[in-house]
């Protein structure tokens, strides 16, 4: 049974992910693309959290901490590019 | 199933229909500064739902002591406030088109 419900919540998340997938597809302007690729990356530390619950390891947190950290100083970087025209000045 | 498990399902459930509804938001509403809400408040409720669920599984149902989703979610509640304020500023700096119904237009300065 908490299996069963694990599995839901995971294909939740899943379907969250397809529909941000959707979202960075169709977003007019280059800041929407952004933002859907930043929810992609929480969303998929969601993922990663629930299914090391599913199988019961903590092998996948040092995996979610590195995505949390790659996805903000890349959506950061791309954010400064965007502002100044330039990353470090 | 026991009492524990129970509390475990409900905290993710409540937390993947609030990153389901994040995700919803961010297809639906009509322009970027609308837009904006969806990932930044509702996603980050249901992460953190989900890292209290987390913490819950391994700490009192494993019995085993571990605080890295404590970690975690420490991290992305101070970098999801930071990374909206990026984009914000972004979306202000390029004066993308509002939808005629988002309020507090009148307070963007229209130089």
């Amino acid at each position: 049974m908490f299996s069963l419900i694990l599995i839901g919540v995971m294909s939740m998340i899943a379907l969250a992910l397809l529909l941000n997938l959707l979202s960075l597809l169709r977003g007019p302007e280059l800041v929407d693309r952004l933002l859907a690729l930043d929810t992609m990356y929480i969303n998929s530390i969601a993922l990663l959290l629930v299914y090391g619950i599913y199988v019961s390891t903590q092998l996948y947190f040092e995996a979610a901490l590195l995505i949390a950290m790659l996805g903000f100083v890349s959506t950061v970087a791309v954010c400064k590019f965007m502002l100044r025209g330039d990353i470090i000045e | 199933m026991t009492g524990l498990e129970w509390l475990i399902s409900g905290l993710l459930v409540v937390g993947a229909l609030f990153v389901l509804l994040g995700s919803v938001a961010l297809l639906k509403l009509p322009d970027f500064y609308t837009r904006l809400h969806g990932p930044t408040k509702a996603t980050t409720v249901g992460l953190g739902s989900l890292v209290f669920a987390s913490l819950l599984y391994f700490n009192l149902h494993q019995q085993s002591l571990s605080l890295n989703q404590l970690l975690i979610a420490l991290f992305l509640f101070i970098s999801a406030p930071v990374t909206a304020h990026m984009l914000i500023k972004v979306a202000l700096h390029y004066r993308l088109k509002a939808f005629i119904n988002t309020q507090g237009q009148d307070k963007v300065s229209q130089d």
